[in-house]
């Protein structure tokens, strides 16, 4: 589009510069027959290739699926009333707000940060290499680069090891207790409890189910607690037998103790007592006496951090927009860096002379000469923002498709995709070049300005 | 932009057929007194065919091992194509520009009604037709026609009827393989209990939702309800629907029961569902048809040791038998489009594809002893005998709007409905608000 853009803009100035030579008595140029010989190609270029398209699609827009009946704006109706659409037309407002911004941002970075470093150009290189790969290659590296398993994708695989760094996970997670009405523990705000007061002398027995045994140490064979002590004295134990077979809240043979679990013991709602169990899974409160609910609290059995849903519906746009600015942060660098490079340098120099400290040539100096560089990388993003496809399409999963749709991949569905609605497809294509449109105007307006 | 991902699928293609090409490579078997492969008898020599279908990976070296064999058969120069996931999306645009691939394999029947009626397919020769006729019951023949008029062979059977475990999940919860649905669902909840995930569900890929319903759909309301359903005469909010999405809701109501909980299993897509059952041994079962043999030997599981299968049990009068299809249909006229479906449509072209794992065909004369393990030629056996008892995926004989197109329709909402099982009406008025759309 923007190759467009510029063609037509050249053949403009250079019907332009043709025609004051016209308007002489003596023509010394080309007449204006041949003029129209050179030009045919172009037009027809553009006449087959970009007019006669747009003016099909406005047409095939007015139509329904089959392309017989003649529906007026019913399909741009349908655009802004059906849920799935208005999804997809909020996705591409929070691409256009963030993405082009934070491509510049970074860009910028990265050109004023390599502008004087000795590597410069290994380094612009590597920031660049991404431009290299297609879309949609970078589309399928990022695919399992957000996976959420931390053993395959490298996003999770980071946040996870970070985290391990601060907070070791521990306990047993994913140990609960069996779902049935006879069981003697009940599962309350995370936290397994009794369901019935235990008194002195009683046996506790702390059933939990859902562990695989072989994540427990070999030697944890469960124990029923000792007898005869004062106190309270109780098993949490894995209350199932391998294979199968095993009788239900009872300590069976084979089956295995959990160790190391916090055990509290409350009176009236607050703790009275701590311990942690046994290798054997047995525990006792020797000193307690009356009646205690006992309690496995919640830390017992916190999920290790896995790390973040990269893919699911609530992160997909952020995670795609992350992908988008790895591919075209390098080519805004390359932009920037050739308008660093023209910066006159006394201005910098007289500025620092004066007294400015580093920041304040950045800001007042350098940023208002770079602006016109920065708005052609910000304006030409905000373009390809518009028409981002391929990225949407190759990392959210069939899932999340609906919750990560934007504009130009619900054209092509809906043409394509199955429904072969090309009448609404149509609409569509028309509505984004109606957004698109007055960037590339803007932009053409700067071309010409910048040439006079 | 489309194009990068064909081309990239399409030599990714080459490479894995040229990977495989040397050792792994079977002599074609030769059915019944077939031409000797001299230069005399091949009477294509020369001609190039171009197929398209949606196979990758394993299916699709699979299938390049048919053509290999015909290729050696008749000389005949044959270049595969992969369509991807959206085999409309691929075959419209170049139907629509006038250079559509010979032949086409198209995975739901709905497809060759839509393509005939644009006047896009070239009815069967009578040689063709005579296979068809000898090696078909009427059923199948009827599903590749359009109007009357034959167009389309089934080439490619599946299977949509089973629950795939692993045996030794199985043995350390001791639980056996069930019979009835309420007996899956407290066997799930047992194998829960000693630990494993029961279900790695394929959530991420829509059509296995779509499978799943259908079989207890089929199974709780009746083969004619079902397909009243299937032509949209009985709407998607019957009070059938509600029993089968409840079904549904007792597995994807409880987290413990899927691997990752719903989040997790809304991530999966298949056929990594398959792996996380026997190559990483995280979960029990997975639900999904034959052809998870091919993603589970490639897993490292042999079929009938490590991957085990039970048929989906009964959740209602009926025991589901629920078949998928691909059918070859061809696009363009020439001799060499007619002779490879010819090939595909005989005994000799099916025996040829049984050999290897994930086929089953639904050509009567392929004998069952052809297959390579004991459990194809049972699924094989069924799909034989059962004849016209059995009911074709519902999905696939909708429009495809509503039941074959990702992100939209029945895909779209049965994902919708695993995220949130508690909201079974307000799933159910969107997929009948879907249905209105598609079925006008």
């Amino acid at each position: 589009m923007e190759v467009t853009g510029q063609s037509a803009d050249s053949t403009t100035t250079g019907a332009a510069a043709g025609s004051p030579p016209a308007a002489r008595p003596v023509r010394l140029g080309p007449s204006p027959r041949l003029a129209l010989w050179f030009l045919l190609p172009a037009l027809i270029l553009l006449g087959a290739m970009v007019i006669y398209p747009i003016v099909y699609s406005i047409f095939r827009s007015l139509f329904d699926t089959t392309g017989t009946t003649f529906v007026g704006v019913d399909n741009y109706v349908a655009i802004f009333t059906d849920s799935g659409m208005l999804t997809t037309i909020r996705n591409n407002l929070i691409w256009v707000a963030v993405a082009p911004a934070l491509v510049t941002v970074v860009g910028l970075i990265f050109a004023v940060l390599t502008e004087r470093i000795r590597w410069a150009t290994a380094f612009k290189l590597v920031v660049f290499m991404p431009m290299a790969v297609s879309l949609m290659a970078s589309g399928v590296i990022f695919r399992f680069v957000y996976e959420q398993d931390p053993d395959r994708g490298v996003a999770n695989a980071v946040l996870t090891s970070v985290r391990d760094v601060f907070a070791s996970g521990g306990g047993f997670p994913g140990a609960r207790p069996r779902e049935n009405e006879r069981t003697p523990v009940v599962l309350s705000q995370g936290a397994v409890v009794t369901r019935q007061p235990v008194s002195p002398g009683q046996t506790v027995l702390l059933p939990l189910v859902g562990l695989r045994p072989d994540a427990l140490p070999a030697s944890a064979a469960a124990k029923t607690p000792g007898q005869g002590t004062p106190g309270i004295h109780g098993t949490v134990w894995l209350d199932f037998t391998p294979g199968g077979g095993g009788a239900a809240d009872a300590v069976d043979a084979g089956e295995k103790g959990l160790p190391g679990v916090t055990v509290e013991a409350l009176r009236n709602g607050t703790v009275a007592a701590t311990t942690t169990t046994a290798a054997d899974g047995t525990f006792s409160f020797p000193g307690l006496t009356g009646e205690h609910v006992v309690r496995l609290p919640q830390d017992n059995f916190a999920a290790p951090f896995n790390g973040l849903a990269w893919l699911g519906p609530a992160l997909i746009t952020p995670a795609i927009i992350g992908a988008f600015i790895w591919v075209w942060a390098g080519f805004a660098m390359v932009l920037i860096a050739a308008g660093l490079a023209a910066i006159p340098r006394d201005a910098l120099e007289a500025a620092r002379i004066d007294g400015a400290t580093e920041w304040q040539v950045f800001r007042r100096i350098t940023i208002p000469l770079l602006s016109p560089v920065l708005l052609v990388v910000f304006v030409t993003m905000i373009i390809n923002t518009l028409k981002v496809f391929d990225l949407v399409f190759v990392i959210a999963p069939g899932s999340v498709q609906p919750q990560a749709n934007v504009v130009a991949l619900e054209m092509w569905r809906v043409s394509f995709g199955g429904a072969g609605d090309h009448g609404l497809g149509s609409a569509l294509a028309i509505f984004l070049l109606v957004l698109v449109l007055p960037f590339m105007i803007l932009n053409i307006r700067r071309f010409r300005r910048d040439q006079s | 932009m489309r194009t990068y991902k064909v081309l990239a699928v399409a030599t990714g293609l080459t490479l894995a057929a040229t990977a495989c090409g040397g050792g792994t490579q079977q002599p074609p078997a030769s059915g019944g007194g077939s031409a000797s492969p001299s230069a005399a008898a091949k009477p294509l020599t020369g001609v190039k065919i171009e197929v398209a279908a949606k196979w990758t990976g394993q299916e699709a070296d699979n299938f390049q091992k048919v053509l290999d064999a015909f290729e050696a058969k008749t000389g005949a120069e044959v270049t595969y194509a992969s369509t991807g996931e959206d085999t409309g999306a691929y075959l419209g645009p170049r139907i629509q520009g006038g250079s559509p691939p010979d032949i086409a394999i198209l995975p739901q029947p709905g497809l060759v009604q839509q393509y005939a009626d644009q006047k896009a397919l070239k009815p069967l020769s009578a040689e063709v037709l005579a296979q068809v006729d000898q090696n078909y019951t009427p059923y199948w023949k009827e599903l590749g026609s359009a109007g009357g008029t034959p167009y389309g062979v089934l080439v490619k059977a599946a299977h949509k009827s089973l629950i795939w475990y692993r045996g030794a999940a199985f043995e350390d919860a001791g639980v056996q393989p069930p019979k009835t649905w309420d007996e899956l669902i407290t066997a799930a909840q047992t194998i829960a209990d000693s630990g494993t995930p029961p279900f790695a569900l394929c959530g991420a890929s829509g059509w296995t939702l779509t499978d799943l319903f259908e079989n207890i759909y089929l199974s709780t309301a009746g083969p004619e309800n079902y397909d009243k359903l299937s032509k949209h005469e009985i709407p998607w909010t019957d009070a059938t629907v509600t029993t089968a999405l409840e079904k549904i809701a007792q597995i994807a109501g409880k987290k413990d029961l899927m691997l990752g909980g719903n989040s997790g299993a809304l991530g999966t897509d298949f056929p990594t569902c398959v792996t996380q059952v026997y190559g990483q041994d995280k979960a029990a079962m997975v639900i999904e048809a034959d052809f998870v043999a091919a993603s589970a030997l490639e897993a490292g599981a042999k079929v009938g040791e490590e991957a085990k299968v039970f048929p989906f049990p009964k959740a209602g009068d009926t025991d589901p038998v629920i078949l998928g299809g691909d059918t070859a249909v061809a696009l363009k006229d020439g001799k060499g489009a007619m002779a490879l479906l010819e090939f595909l449509a005989s005994k000799e072209g099916g025996e040829v594809w049984a050999k290897l794992p994930g086929y089953l065909s639904p050509n009567r004369n392929v004998a069952a002893t052809t297959y390579p393990d004991d459990l194809t030629r049972q699924l094989a056996q069924t799909i034989i005998s059962a004849g016209e008892a059995v009911r074709y995926d519902m999905s696939d004989l909708a429009p495809s709007a509503f039941g074959g197109t990702e992100a939209k329709g029945e895909w779209k909402l049965l994902q919708d409905f695993l995220r949130n099982p508690a909201d079974v009406k307000g799933i159910q008025r969107k997929l009948e608000a879907e249905a209105v759309k598609a079925w006008k």
